[in-house]
């Protein structure tokens, strides 16, 4: 079976967001592999295990996501593609990412049976990347999967629908993005890690793919990058709790108005 | 110059969802005096004509097709797609919802569209739409505007931007559109609906959502939280602490990871408040904290803070609610 998965690198969930010059500060800030994608990355392991095949790990960005992408293959995924950003300075919005790996599965001649990807990405959120890049391939998607089974070309998911669950019937070829609760990811192992120091790890240049600048440039632009307004620090009530769960509930009536 | 924009109204099991009514809003202000045309898709769609003229609509697309009475991606999509090509709106607003969430993208990449997701707020700035989103789940936000002769399309948060009153004198026009589904791009087919979420208050969309973390201690330590979410008519939520423990389903889990959610109230009760899971509530209009450790993080968010032991705190104030309640 051959598995792509779409890898995004992004901040660790812990760190802390700065602004300066209207750009999120990078410097000293942990990067990991997007959570989601980290389920994706399971899965497709997962799935080499279970039906053989090859688990191919795709991810667009600067040098630095390198290092996410040799975490993959330490994790068990066979080879990497690279598209990398380092020097290009043009925007990219979500439509010229997902034209960007389009173009990559064509240069690149890379076949799949299924496509795995992260839900959202818990940096810019837009959850668009898989759903657009299985349109662009015409193939069908179903996001937010809570399981997986795949039996020849006959596939059964398990989707998260706002809490509730739905059972899914689809075939292969298929793209599904991942949603918390798919797995558990696993840890690399020692000699995972040495493994993946070996492993292809294939490096494309946006110019050298097949498309056409004007066909991946962004739809969209950003006006402003800021920060939240700081809260202020919130009463802490004193007194006997029983005085301070009666004070709570006239500030929620009378203060807060939200009962 | 005015402007044509499309609102695809959001439905859950054949009933508009509020967030179709906030996307009318925003829709009226985008339209610039121009024609807000609303679209609903299933057998059900007629029905919800007059709401929608209601709050905004001028015109009503209504696809009546009985395959799309329960979404799925294929279906939802060659209608949509029809839909857009009939209208040619100059902007597309719906819900950021499972539904929006899932076909948008796909509606995008086919029709070459940008696509500015998750949107809490749209304004006017010097004649273009200006959309602010959060990211990092809300440790930052990002003002977005679509490029020259762009067409716009916008998923909308639910419970940010607010719907207008419903005016009972406003009139919608009706056009009926037909789709030629074609069978071999009906991809997916839904085997079995299981219902799990909090007794119909959905997270997302719940005025009030009472939180618990790794203090609840147990499954069965979310008891009173529930009792306490089911008198304001809330959801339960839960930290990522509470979700890793297993004490509670992934599915009520909030944070940077899980769901973000902005309730007119979030009481956190025994959540500790790492920055992963202040993302995904920080924004709830008001806060309050319940924890034993008067240095909790949380407390730097909350409006209001009890110290002490959620076991006796939650079923306290579920006492005191209720007698304030009485007769409401």
């Amino acid at each position: 079976m051959n598995i792509l998965v779409c890898l995004k690198q992004t901040f660790d969930t812990e760190e802390r967001i700065t602004i300066e010059n209207g750009v999120v500060v990078e410097d000293g800030a942990v990067f990991v592999i997007n959570p989601y994608d980290e389920y994706a990355v399971e899965e497709g392991i997962k799935l080499k295990e279970e039906h053989g095949g090859e688990v191919t790990i795709l991810t667009v960005g600067p040098e630095r996501v390198e290092a996410s992408m040799r975490k993959a293959l330490a994790m068990g995924a066979d080879k990497g593609v690279w598209i990398n950003t380092e020097d290009f300075d043009g925007d990219l919005d979500e439509h010229s990412i997902a034209k960007i790996i389009k173009a990559t599965i064509e240069e690149q001649e890379l076949k799949f049976d299924i496509i795995l990807a992260g839900a959202m990405a818990v940096d810019d959120g837009s959850a668009q990347v898989g759903p657009r890049l299985a349109e662009l391939l015409n193939i069908p998607h179903i996001s937010t999967i809570t399981k997986l089974t795949v039996d020849g070309e006959n596939v059964v998911v398990e989707k998260d629908v706002e809490g509730d669950m739905e059972v899914i019937e689809s075939k292969l070829p298929l793209l599904v993005t991942a949603q918390q609760g798919l797995n558990e990811p696993r840890y690399p192992s020692l000699q995972g890690i040495m493994k993946a120091k070996k492993k292809p790890l294939e490096e494309v240049e946006i110019d050298d793919l097949d498309i056409e600048e004007e066909e991946m440039e962004a739809k969209t632009k950003v006006l402003e990058i800021y920060l939240p307004p700081k809260k202020d620090a919130g009463k802490i009530l004193q007194g006997e709790l029983a005085d301070q769960v009666t004070e709570l509930v006239q500030l929620l009536k009378s203060e807060a108005k939200v009962i | 110059m005015s402007k044509k924009i499309l609102v695809l109204a959001d439905v859950r099991e054949g009933k508009l969802r509020n967030v179709a009514f906030e996307s009318l809003a925003a829709a009226r202000l985008a339209s610039q005096g121009g024609t807000v045309v609303a679209a609903v898709l299933g057998s059900f769609a007629k029905d919800h004509v007059d709401a929608l003229a209601h709050h905004g609509a001028d015109e009503v697309v209504v696809v009546t097709d009985s395959k799309l009475d329960q979404y799925t991606t294929d279906a939802y999509f060659q209608a949509v797609k029809k839909i857009i090509e009939t209208v040619e709106p100059q902007a597309i607003f719906t819900g950021h919802t499972a539904v929006g969430k899932d076909v948008s993208p796909r509606i995008a990449a086919r029709l070459g569209f940008g696509l500015v997701s998750d949107v809490t707020a749209l304004e006017e700035i010097d004649g273009e739409l200006a959309f602010t989103r959060p990211i990092y789940a809300g440790k930052a936000f990002v003002k977005k505007a679509f490029k020259e002769d762009e067409t716009v399309f916008a998923t909308l948060r639910p419970n940010n931007i607010v719907a207008l009153d419903a005016d009972t004198a406003r009139t919608a026009t009706v056009t009926e559109v037909s789709v030629d589904f074609d069978p071999t791009l009906l991809r997916t087919i839904i085997k079995q609906v299981v219902k799990k979420a909090t007794d119909g208050v959905d997270l997302s969309e719940a005025r009030v959502v009472v939180s618990g973390g790794r203090g609840v201690k147990s499954e069965d330590g979310f008891a009173p939280l529930k009792e306490l979410a089911d008198l304001l008519g809330g959801a339960v939520g839960a930290s990522r602490g509470a979700c890793d423990s297993g004490y509670c389903d992934y599915a009520l889990q909030i944070g940077q990871t899980g769901k973000v959610v902005t309730p007119d109230l979030y009481i956190a009760a025994g959540i500790s408040g790492a920055i992963q899971h202040l993302a995904g509530m920080s924004a709830s209009k008001t806060i309050v904290a319940i924890n034993k450790d008067p240095e909790a993080p949380i407390f730097q968010v909350a409006d209001y803070g009890i110290v002490g032991d959620l076991f006796v705190v939650v079923p306290m104030l579920t006492e005191e609610l209720k007698k304030v309640l009485v007769g409401k």
